[in-house]
């Protein structure tokens, strides 16, 4: 398995949008910084920013058109509010993407730290099953486990994990296998330290740039994922909002409320857009 | 002499833009270049010979530009044709050789490809007659089973071998005037032999002149008849081979034949130029070798020598050097401070 | 020949990953809580069913001996027998493969359209206006659902515009191309915005090297050098960059056949999940897996044909 591929979408860095930035900051990262603050906020004020329940159905004021009296996004086929299902959708969907990303995260860089340094029979085990679970396209094999393991949030972090940390297991690896060869782990071993000292003190600091570097593009995929898994009906279980069942209950009236399906994929693209500027603005920094 | 030189610059200058201010790369270089001759161009690295090259075929890399000068080609001036039919020209009438073979070539073409490409290309030929050009160029350069070795790729080919295919392409636009920029650096000694010889044979046999960029006295002296010498952007001396080897008349030309091993007359140990060459995105007051010449004085630092005729009437040499007078007496000067030393 | 050698030794070199395969999707049955015959036949069936199927599945037989089974029956193209259809998996999943195979490849071939006359463009004026933009809106793209994106299409382009069919695939082949067209374009514009990135990366550094000058130093015509010089290196390391994608992105044919109503195998997926058809679930998810493979494959083999510097041996 080699170091420089990774399961998600390869996303190279831009050479020409270096030069202009030298500071600490860049413009895509404050930018993204700064947009993925307010949707965070926004989540995080869901109850003050609405006074509508989520899930309280009201048929009498069912499909009402943004701008309505009362109902700023207007209400859904059950007669919900729009704007409150977008809020709370948020906190139901930030906290899985982040919190789906961080147990991949773990595993897969601890796997790859201690595979690259005993390196031998265990390496080439690790090898193999990372070769099995990057065969399949991270979308199908998410969707088969949360499938055989049955709905709710807790298939779904463990499908996420199951599949999610042979990317960080990859980089965290290669990375090992470059560090183990710098004199600092030499010096470090040389002492007579207790193996799991230098790993972890020694080796783990310099080799987890890069896994960071790819966790905010990671919760960018998560973040589809779960929305995707919605979209299907397979994610978090209804009334409970989330954008992707959202964006699916509003495709069946898209010829006449065009807007059902359109402002939840909006919010997707929002925070989409928030994340991946994040993410280039992380690669622009560590790549200088 | 009545018949005009093949290729003439008039006072180029080439900037390369900073951040901060301007480097000002080559600073008014003036050359000409003969029907059937080879010019040799020398300097230290960072002396804007390559620039210059380069200039000519408008092939300068980002960012430098021209910024201002003249090229005639057959004494008419090409500066102000518009930029395709100047490149057209530019390209009609010279070809350049680069030093490095491996990067000079494109890694995913055959390299007979890569010399049919201009006949093909630009001399409007059938693809089965630029594949015979291109066999018969191979040959010319000295390429050995020139059939089999078309259908190869660079990094499957040799050194000395990738420097005759560059060779090769260079005459594919049937060029009056090749440009090689260090052809032989990035070669081992007997390979740079070779090259060279290559490069004198097509004088001879096809006509075709040569401007030969190098730092090594060495290389130049075995292909050209007339040199030119650069110093920090500006040409500082040229004449005659053998009249400038013999009696330099600038001090920068003097160190640097003193600093080239002569396998004639043993020298215990290798002399280099003491000092650092000036700082060209500054501004240089007088000389801009003065700070390092053994022969200057405080006039050299104030007041900036012109290219001026040096030599006796009738023999074409020129000197950029306030004390140019005093050449005849270098080698004794130079003798006695050694002496006054120890 | 050579070249033909090396093909040979990167389909031996499949074996083991395929194994692994199968062995995954062995194992999905196993996370299926309570007693998977009982699953799979459904909450209606008797309990004499049940243990007729767990007999038949070979449930009671230890988990090699299963698997070694579960391999026999791939081996020979057995996939298994999907209760809900009452059909062979095989059968189901060969009459709807060409479709996702249409969509992949039409997919394919509407992101080099998009991506590499963008990113030729953006490299060859570096720094212009055009290449400011070329090189931020696709930041925008990363985060773009592929679902959602499908969905404003219809509404734009089927709905509104009346352009494209909203749903379906047609009978023949003109409806085909036709229905295919806006389920390619959702595809490329999610993978679009990646390769545009890697290729103008890959331009600027080749556009920069030596043999570029060499070209131009010919006299040929600039498009001739960026075309013909520049693009063809820029190709070589895009290639990979592409293969992986379209790898990652085999499963958004999933999501996009959902949205189209595309009869392709994701579609299929979808349906046999809401169906609780698990053999029919299993067999597309391995079939997807060998998809991402033989993608791989093609891709090292383009790679290997562009670049005559990769060792064959």
């Amino acid at each position: 398995m080699s170091a420089a591929t990774s399961v998600g979408p390869v996303v190279p860095a831009v050479p020409g949008a270096r030069r202009r930035s030298r500071g600490r900051w860049n413009a895509p990262l404050v930018a993204g910084l700064i947009l993925f603050g307010l949707i965070v906020l926004c989540a995080l004020c869901a109850p003050l920013l609405t006074s509508y329940d989520p899930i309280k159905q009201d048929l009498t004021n069912a499909f009402l058109e943004p701008g309505s009296k009362g109902h700023l996004l207007g209400t859904d086929s059950l007669g919900r509010d729009v704007l409150a299902r977008l809020l709370y959708g948020a906190r139901v969907d930030l906290q899985v993407g982040v919190l789906a990303v961080i147990s991949p995260f773990v595993i897969g860089s601890l796997i790859g730290l201690i595979a690259g340094w005993f390196g031998g029979w265990l390496d080439a085990i690790v090898g193999r099953v990372v070769d099995m679970v990057i065969a399949f396209p991270f979308l199908v094999l998410v969707i088969a486990l949360v499938f055989a393991m049955g709905p709710g949030t807790t298939s779904i972090y463990t499908a996420i994990t199951l599949v999610g940390w042979v990317a960080y297991c990859r980089i965290v690896r290669g990375q090992v296998l470059v560090a183990k060869e710098q004199e600092y782990a030499m010096a470090a071993r040389a002492s007579g330290l207790p193996t799991w000292r230098i790993l972890i003190r020694h080796l783990l600091p310099n080799v987890l740039l890069q896994a960071v570097v790819f966790t905010m593009s990671d919760i960018v995929l998560t973040l589809l994922a779960i929305v995707t898994l919605g979209f299907l009906g397979l994610g978090v279980p209804p009334p409970t909002p989330d954008w992707g069942t959202m964006i699916q209950e509003g495709q069946q009236f898209i010829l006449d409320k065009w807007y059902m399906s359109t402002i939840p994929g909006l919010a997707v693209v929002l925070t989409g857009l928030a994340l991946a500027l994040i993410a280039d603005g992380i690669v622009e920094k560590a790549n200088r | 002499m009545t018949t005009e030189p093949l290729l003439e610059v008039r006072d180029l200058h080439v900037d390369i833009p900073l951040s901060h201010g301007r480097l000002h790369a080559v600073r008014g270089v003036s050359l000409s270049v003969g029907v059937a001759e080879s010019v040799g161009l020398v300097g230290e690295s960072g002396s804007g010979k390559s620039l210059t090259l380069r200039a000519l075929l408008g092939l300068l890399p980002r960012p430098a530009r021209i910024v201002s000068g003249t090229i005639l080609i057959d004494g008419e001036d090409v500066t102000g044709l518009p930029a395709k039919r100047l490149h057209r020209r530019l390209t009609d009438t010279m070809s350049m050789v680069f030093q490095d073979s491996l990067t000079a070539l494109n890694p995913v073409m055959r390299v007979g490809e890569q010399i049919a490409e201009a006949p093909l290309r630009r001399l409007g030929k059938s693809r089965g007659e630029a594949r015979a050009i291109a066999i018969d160029l191979m040959n010319k350069v000295g390429i050995a089973d020139p059939e089999r070795r078309y259908e190869l790729y660079p990094h499957e080919l040799s050194g000395g071998m990738r420097q005759r295919i560059c060779i090769a392409i260079a005459l594919s636009t049937k060029p009056r005037l090749i440009l090689a920029d260090e052809p032989t650096t990035a070669l081992d000694v007997t390979i740079q032999a070779q090259v060279l010889r290559v490069l004198r044979q097509l004088k001879q046999e096809e006509h075709v002149s040569l401007l030969l960029v190098s730092h090594d006295l060495a290389v130049v002296s075995q292909t050209c008849s007339r040199l030119y010498v650069m110093y920090a952007g500006k040409v500082v001396e040229s004449g005659a081979l053998l009249d400038l080897i013999a009696e330099p008349r600038h001090p920068y030309t003097f160190s640097l034949l003193r600093s080239v091993p002569d396998p004639d007359h043993r020298v215990d140990r290798l002399l280099t130029i003491p000092g650092q060459p000036p700082d060209l995105s500054q501004a240089i007051s007088g000389c801009s070798f003065a700070p390092r010449c053994p022969f200057a004085v405080d006039a050299c630092h104030h007041q900036e020598p012109a290219l001026e005729p040096a030599g006796a009437a009738g023999v074409e040499r020129r000197s950029a050097c306030l004390r140019v007078d005093t050449a005849e007496r270098w080698s004794e000067m130079v003798a006695e401070e050694a002496v006054s030393k120890q | 020949m050579k070249y033909l050698v090396y093909i040979l030794k990167r389909l031996v070199s499949l074996i083991p990953v395929l194994l692994g395969i199968s062995f995954i999707v062995f194992f999905l049955i196993r996370l299926i809580p309570g007693d998977p015959a009982a699953t799979l036949l459904g909450s209606h069936a008797t309990p004499d069913a049940v243990r007729e199927l767990r007999n038949q599945l070979g449930l009671n037989q230890p988990l090699w001996s299963q698997y070694l089974t579960f391999l026999g029956h791939l081996l020979t193209g057995d996939l298994g027998f999907s209760y809900v259809y009452d059909s062979p998996v095989g059968g189901l999943i060969g009459a709807s493969l060409p479709v996702t195979i249409w969509l992949l490849v039409s997919g394919t071939v509407f992101t080099l359209l998009i991506a590499v006359p963008l990113a030729v463009l953006a490299a060859a004026r570096r720094n212009g206006i055009l290449d400011n933009i070329i090189r931020t809106v696709p930041i925008a793209g990363l985060g773009l659902p592929a679902f959602w994106l499908g969905i404003m299409l219809i509404l734009v382009f089927g709905l509104k515009l009346k352009l494209f069919p909203v749903a379906g695939f047609g009978d023949t082949l003109g409806a085909h191309i036709h229905g295919i067209i806006l389920p390619g374009i959702t595809i490329a514009l999610t993978l679009a915005p990646i390769l545009i990135r890697s290729l103008r990366a890959s331009m600027i550094d080749v556009l920069s090297s030596d043999y570029i000058v060499t070209a131009h130093a010919k006299g040929i015509s600039t498009s001739r050098v960026v075309l013909g010089h520049a693009l063809r290196n820029a190709a070589v390391s895009s290639v990979t960059v592409l293969g992986v994608n379209i790898a990652y992105l085999t499963g958004s044919t999933l999501v996009v056949e959902r949205v189209f109503s595309l009869p392709g195998i994701g579609q299929q997926m979808i349906n046999s999940i809401l169906g609780r058809d698990f053999p029919t679930v299993q067999g597309i998810t391995l079939i997807f897996a060998i998809m991402v493979v033989v993608v791989n494959l093609l891709t090292d083999v383009t790679h290997a044909a562009l670049d005559p510097r990769v060792k064959l041996s």
